[in-house]
C-alpha cells in the first residue's frame, strides 16, 4: 500500500482553503453584484487576476506580503512569532488565493441571477437586511455557490506552483499529492504515482458531475 | 383613508435623466394612478412602500409621515405596514404556497411558524380559496392562483393600505374581469384601502374613485369621481380612453423608447 499522507494532507489544505475563499468570496461577490460604486470594475479584476496569473508569479507575490520579511509577514513575525512560510497554513493561503476567483466568479453570478424583487417583497413583508440576506438572497443563490465552491475545492485540490512557493515540498508536512506525483514520477515510484492519479481524477470527475447536475436541475427548476 | 404625496426625485441612467415631481392628495379608497409607461407612477408607489427614497417632500398614510425630508423621517419599508403586490408577484420561488404566504409572520430566526400563525395561514388560504395550493411550488402555479398568493401573503400582516402595481397586465382578459371583481371584494373583506398603477382604461374605470393621472414624471390631473356629478361618470371612460389612444400614436410617432425601471 503507498503512502497516501499527500492525500489527507491536500484534502485537509484545499477544505481550509476553500472555507475562507467562501467567506471572502461570498462577501465580496454580494457586495459587487449588489452595489455600484466607483472602482468597481477594478475590483474585481483585481480579485480575478489569480485566474489568469502564472502560480509561481501569484507565489512569489506571496512570499513579498507574507514572506518573513514581507509587507503583513513581518508584522505576523514581530507580533506572533509566526511565519507562514514552509508550513501546511502556508499552503492553505497559496490554496485559498488560487482558489479565491472561481468562488467569487460564481457567486457573484449567482447573486446577479437572484431578482431583487424577490428581496424588495422581503423588505416589504417586514425583513430586516440581514434576514433578507439569510432567508432568500443565500438560498436562492445556493446552487451557484455551490458549484463555485466544488470548482474551487478542486482548483485548491490541484495547485502546484503557488503551494510550493510558499510552503516548500516538505515530505509529510507540506507535500500535496499534485507535488507527490511529481515526485513519484522523478523517482521511478509508478505504483505510488498510478495511485495519487487516479484518485485525484476520480475525485475531479465526480465534482464536475455534480456541478453540472446542480446547473442543469437550476435551469429546470423552480 | 388619506394618502398625501408629495416628492420629488432626479434618475440617473447614462446621459438619460428623469426627473418625478409627484404631488397628489387621495380621500378614497380606491386609487388609481394612470399614466404611459416611463411616466413615472411606479417609482411614485415604490417611494410610498419604501423601496426608492426621494430627495424631497412628504409622503404621508392617515396623517402618519413615512417619508418626510425636512424632518428627517424615513421608515424603512419594513416598518411602513404597506401591502404591495409586484406587477409579476414576487412569490418567493424556494418556498411553498404556505410557507410563502406565513413568511411575513415567522418571528426570530425560527424554521417553524408559532401554532397561532398556522392557523392565521391556513385561514387566509381557506378565505382566498387555495388551501388545496398549500404544497405546490409557485413555478406550478396559473397566473391567477398566484395573483390570489400574493394578495394573501400581502394581506396577512392587515396593511394600512395596499398598493397594486400593474396587477392585472399578466393575466388573459377573461381573468382579468374576474380579478378585478375579486379585488374589490377583497377590499371590503379587509377594508383596506386600494391604490392601483394601472395603463389599461378599464381598470380605471371599476377603482378609479380617485384618478391620478400621471405624465413626464409630473402629475397631470388628479379629480375624483364622487365629486362629478352623475352624467360627467360617462365622460370620465372616454376622457381616459382617449387619452390612452393618443398617448399611443404619439408615442408612435415619437419613437420614444420608455425608460427602463421607472
Amino acid at each position: 500500500m503507498p503512502d497516501l499522507t499527500p492525500l489527507w494532507l491536500t484534502l485537509q489544505i484545499a477544505s481550509f482553503a476553500t472555507a475562507i475563499a467562501f467567506v471572502f468570496g461570498v462577501a465580496f461577490a454580494w457586495l459587487t453584484a449588489r452595489f455600484s460604486f466607483w472602482g468597481r470594475d477594478f475590483l474585481d479584476a483585481i480579485l480575478t487576476l489569480p485566474l489568469v496569473m502564472p502560480p509561481t508569479v501569484l507565489g512569489y507575490y506571496l512570499i513579498v506580503v507574507w514572506g518573513r520579511n514581507g509587507w503583513l509577514g513581518s508584522r505576523l513575525n514581530a507580533h506572533f512569532g509566526i511565519s507562514l512560510m514552509f508550513t501546511w497554513q502556508g499552503a492553505v493561503l497559496a490554496g485559498t488565493v488560487v482558489a479565491f476567483p472561481l468562488l467569487f466568479k460564481s457567486a457573484r453570478a449567482a447573486f446577479e441571477g437572484v431578482s431583487t424583487e424577490y428581496e424588495q417583497a422581503a423588505r416589504i413583508l417586514g425583513d430586516t437586511e440581514l434576514r433578507v440576506f439569510f432567508r432568500i438572497t443565500l438560498p436562492l443563490a445556493a446552487r451557484g455557490l455551490l458549484a463555485g465552491t466544488m470548482l474551487a475545492f478542486a482548483r485548491a485540490m490541484g495547485d502546484f506552483g503557488a503551494t510550493l512557493m510558499v510552503a516548500g515540498n516538505i515530505e509529510g508536512k507540506t507535500q500535496t499529492a499534485s507535488m507527490a506525483v511529481f515526485d513519484a514520477v522523478q523517482a521511478g515510484d509508478y505504483t505510488l504515482a498510478n495511485t495519487l492519479v487516479a484518485i485525484m481524477s476520480l475525485v475531479c470527475v465526480a465534482i464536475l458531475v455534480t456541478i453540472n447536475k446542480l446547473a442543469s436541475r437550476g435551469r429546470a427548476g423552480r | 383613508m388619506r394618502l398625501e404625496v408629495d416628492i420629488r426625485k432626479t434618475l440617473h441612467s447614462g446621459a438619460r435623466r428623469f426627473e418625478l415631481e409627484a404631488a397628489f392628495s387621495s380621500q378614497d379608497d380606491l386609487t388609481v394612478i394612470f399614466g404611459a409607461s416611463g411616466s413615472g407612477k411606479s417609482l411614485t408607489v415604490q417611494a410610498i412602500a419604501g423601496l426608492v427614497t426621494p430627495e424631497q417632500g412628504r409622503i404621508a398614510v392617515d396623517g402618519e409621515a413615512l417619508f418626510d425630508a425636512r424632518q428627517g423621517v424615513n421608515l424603512p419599508a419594513r416598518a411602513r405596514r404597506v401591502g404591495y403586490l409586484f406587477q409579476d408577484y414576487a412569490l418567493f420561488p424556494h418556498l411553498t404556497v404556505r410557507e410563502n404566504i406565513g413568511y411575513p409572520l415567522k418571528k426570530g430566526w425560527r424554521f417553524n411558524l408559532l401554532p397561532e400563525a398556522r392557523q392565521e395561514v391556513t385561514e387566509i388560504m381557506a378565505s382566498f380559496e387555495i388551501t388545496h395550493l398549500a404544497g405546490s411550488y409557485p413555478a406550478e402555479l396559473s397566473g391567477g392562483q398566484k395573483q390570489r398568493v400574493a394578495l394573501a401573503r400581502a394581506m396577512i400582516k392587515k396593511p394600512s393600505i395596499l398598493l397594486l402595481d400593474e396587477p392585472f397586465s399578466a393575466l388573459d382578459s377573461m381573468l382579468r374581469h374576474r380579478m378585478r371583481m375579486e379585488l374589490l371584494e377583497i377590499r371590503q373583506r379587509f377594508a383596506v384601502p386600494l391604490v392601483v398603477i394601472t395603463h389599461d382604461p378599464a381598470d380605471v374605470e371599476v377603482f378609479g374613485d380617485t384618478l391620478v393621472i400621471f405624465a413626464d414624471g409630473r402629475v397631470e390631473e388628479v379629480s375624483s369621481r364622487a365629486k362629478s356629478a352623475a352624467p360627467e361618470v360617462e365622460g370620465w371612460r372616454e376622457k381616459v380612453c382617449w387619452r390612452a389612444q393618443w398617448k399611443k400614436e404619439h408615442l408612435a410617432a415619437h419613437r420614444f423608447v420608455p425608460a427602463a425601471g421607472i
